[in-house]
């Protein structure tokens, strides 16, 4: 029996362990169409030019999230830009070009991580400002220098952020000696259409955002540098480098691969929303000849622009991803009503610890998912495991809370009567007080299931798959249809959970407990 | 012969710090039944519940047969001792027949001749191994419910009964029509029995000798006609004449 049972904790252990870590390299991304799409490009390409098996991490929630999971191994490369490395990993001020910016980071990032910056691919995704085509034509603009000569007769609508920061509007309006007759703050989404409507003259962008092309806009230089260098680059871990030195080869055929309009061209394809990532990345480097033009037979998949087509074109995927959400949910599940349970059943004996521990589990009840599944990369890196993990965590609360409660609410008067009597606490326990809780017990399961399956939804942000992964790429994409196809087979699983949950409950309910007189 | 139950200089304070009993001594005879009578919180279920040690003294010795029940295993002194508490405490998920071969079950009976005591305890009391044995105790009337507690205290025909309050939630048909029975059982059987109540009447008319208690004291324990004649205590008296007037 133990020896049964240590077996059967030795293979949860290593199930856990990432398998065959040997001759695998894992390729992440941040959460924003960009990234999403050089992260595929990473992939296919080391997928086609190496023998190494390439597993996906893309869209994990934001920078530092992906550097955690770098450093402690979770994922071997990630696309990353300069700018954000000396400003947000190494929280230095952002000064001075291109070059000294990615000769920093490089230096920084070896010594203090071991993490490597390969060339760069040859664009910069930085803040910039824009004005509609028509308008620079006519006023002859191409700087910024050029912008500040008539700015005193135009309309500026700049995101909110960027009009508040010394790096945005405020340090721009003093290099350059900005002043434009007006500036209004708007939404993102709605300065495009109101630069389109010619309500406003000029605009706070990212370089290589698609839509600079679909409203004709034109970004005007940065002459005087006052913008931090953003450019865009592989970054990987040293120890992958050694282990696979062809991964650092392959990558490097990227150097200098993409321009700013290349760049923003192919970023409007997805932000159409009518792409996969996978195939403009098959695109683009089949363009670059770096990808054989016969090999990677992904079928273009005819994509409708109505939700039911698009659920129905994408019908596998979506299969795979709701077994991929189920399984998550189930584990996590299955491991906290094994530790639920039994914990349960012993606060139910030692009264005086269950108050204090239902009270700490129903704390951790009450930490942000988010936050809950951000708090596990540090220790267990992106994934499935934290983020089986996190919602393990999140099942405990109802199963123990009503397991506990359930057996020692049970018939106390039948409880009394059969001590009196002359029945052990064990013979109390197995044949009373549990066949009674049973439906409770069931219930507080029930609970944890729901929870479970719709937290699962947020373990996409760590790389974990499940309904959540369409959700979260559709709110970058802004891609409605995408949105739904994750987020109604995840309401709908849940609600199918609790159906299916609620029979067994009934089920278990020990007959003689309905009057049938 | 030494008593069947006995209490000497019992006392018992509870961990909140009440005393529900304050010095009592008490014997009760083999085949004798005697009623422990007062009002609620006088201590009256907390001296019943000593002899099967679902409360220990905090002072003072419990003896069950003559042997202290604290040097006893109190899982096999109670399986030896019948219970039935005021609502019957039937186990609800479990049929009739079941609930009245539970302690013949603890006991290791054979299934043959457990079926032939449950057959047998069912129609002691008046009720069908046919027709009530495979119901549940929610399919049952609170009369035939008590019936069936009866019964299953007296499965294993053990030596004393313990009873709390074991009619006090009937009506009062199903009340009289439960007392008739009982004083049958006790002709029958002859079981040394221990009877809580706050009802004079019922300890009048049911058992051998009444302890009146108040405060955690037994005040009086004497034959009914006794306690009439010639009352004790103030108290006694007046719960004798009040008796007297309703």
């Amino acid at each position: 029996m133990s020896q049964l049972r240590r077996a059967a904790w030795l293979l949860l252990f290593f199930s856990a362990l990432p398998l065959g870590a040997a001759d695998r390299v894992v390729v992440g991304s941040k959460n924003f169409e960009e990234s999403r799409l050089l992260g595929e490009i990473f992939a296919q390409l080391l997928e086609s030019r190496t023998g190494l098996e390439v597993e996906r991490r893309l869209g994990l929630a934001g920078t530092q999230v992906c550097f955690e999971a770098l450093k402690t191994g979770a994922i071997d490369v990630y696309p990353e830009y300069t700018g954000t490395g000396l400003v947000a990993i190494l929280g230095e001020p952002a000064k001075g070009g291109a070059a000294r910016t990615l000769g920093r980071v490089r230096a920084e990032f070896l010594s203090r991580w071991d993490l490597w910056w390969l060339s760069p691919l040859g664009f910069e995704n930085s803040f910039e400002i824009a004005v509609p085509r028509e308008l620079a034509e006519r006023e002859k603009l191409t700087t910024l220098s050029d912008l500040a000569r008539v700015s005193k007769t135009l309309r500026g609508g700049f995101g909110h952020e960027f009009v508040g920061r010394e790096d945005g509007l405020l340090g721009l309006e003093k290099t350059y000696g900005l002043k434009f007759a007006e500036v209004e703050h708007l939404q993102q989404a709605i300065q495009y259409q109101a630069a389109k409507a010619r309500r406003i003259d000029a605009l706070d962008v990212y370089t290589t955002d698609g839509r600079l092309i679909l409203y004709g806009l034109k970004v005007l230089e940065d002459d005087r540098g006052f913008f931090p260098p953003y450019e865009a680059a592989a970054l990987v871990r040293g120890e992958t480098l050694k282990r696979h030195p062809e991964v650092g080869s392959v990558l490097g055929l990227l150097a200098g691969a993409f321009d700013e309009d290349a760049m923003r061209a192919l970023n409007l394809r997805l932000q159409e929303g009518q792409e996969s990532e996978a195939v403009v990345a098959r695109d683009a480097l089949r363009s670059l000849g770096l990808i054989d033009k016969e090999k990677g037979g992904m079928a273009e998949a005819p994509r409708g622009r109505g939700l039911i087509n698009y659920v129905w074109g994408e019908r596998a995927a979506l299969f795979r991803l709701t077994l991929e959400h189920l399984g998550l949910a189930a584990a996590a599940l299955a491991l906290g009503a094994l530790v639920a349970i039994p914990l349960g059943l012993w606060l139910e004996r030692r009264r005086s610890w269950a108050e204090p521990v239902i009270r700490v589990l129903g704390l951790l009840q009450t930490v942000p998912s988010l936050a809950l599944l951000a708090f596990m990369i540090p220790f267990l890196g992106v994934g499935t495991l934290p983020a089986t993990v996190a919602l393990w965590v999140y099942s405990l609360f109802p199963i123990v809370r009503n397991t506990y409660t359930g057996v020692r609410d049970a018939d106390p008067r039948a409880v009394e009567a059969s001590t009196a009597l002359g029945m052990t606490p064990a013979q109390i326990l197995r044949e009373i007080r549990l066949p009674l809780a049973a439906p409770v017990v069931m219930a507080g399961l029930r609970t944890a299931a729901v929870l479970t399956v719709g937290t699962a939804t947020l373990a996409a942000f760590i790389g974990a798959g499940g309904l959540g992964e369409p959700i979260v790429t559709g709110l970058q994409l802004a891609n409605t249809a995408m949105i739904l196809s994750g987020a109604i087979p995840a309401a709908a699983l849940a609600l199918l959970v609790d159906a299916v949950l609620g029979r067994v409950e009934r089920a278990l309910r020990p007959a003689g407990l309905e009057v049938r007189r | 012969m030494p008593p069947t139950l006995e209490a000497a200089g019992v006392a018992k304070t509870y961990a909140d710090g009440t005393t529900a009993l304050a010095g009592v001594s008490l014997a009760v005879e083999r085949g004798e039944t005697v009623a422990l009578v007062g009002e609620s919180g006088c201590g009256k279920t907390t001296l019943l519940r000593l002899f099967n040690r679902m409360v220990e003294p905090s002072a003072g010795e419990v003896l069950v047969e003559g042997r202290r029940a604290a040097d006893l295993d109190p899982i096999e002194l109670r399986r030896r001792i019948g219970y039935v508490p005021q609502d019957g405490g039937l186990i609800p998920h479990w049929r009739v027949a079941r609930n009245v071969e539970l302690v013949p079950r603890l006991l290791g009976w054979d299934a043959g001749r457990r079926e032939a005591r449950v057959r047998e305890m069912l129609e002691l009391v008046g009720l069908s191994a046919t027709v009530h044995g495979p119901r549940y105790p929610a399919e049952l009337s609170g009369g035939q419910r008590q019936r069936v507690a009866f019964a299953r205290a007296l499965a294993a025909d053990p030596p004393v009964i313990l009873l709390d309050e074991p009619f006090g939630a009937l009506d009062l048909i199903t009340r009289l029509e439960l007392q008739r029975q009982f004083l049958e059982l006790k002709r029958r059987l002859g079981k040394t029995t221990l009877l809580v109540t706050h009802d004079l009447d019922e300890a009048f008319r049911l058992t051998d000798r009444i302890g009146v208690m108040k405060a955690g004291r037994i005040l009086q324990l004497a034959p009914a006609a006794e306690l009439a004649a010639s009352p004790a205590d103030p108290y006694v008296r007046e719960l004798i004449e009040l008796r007297g007037t309703n």
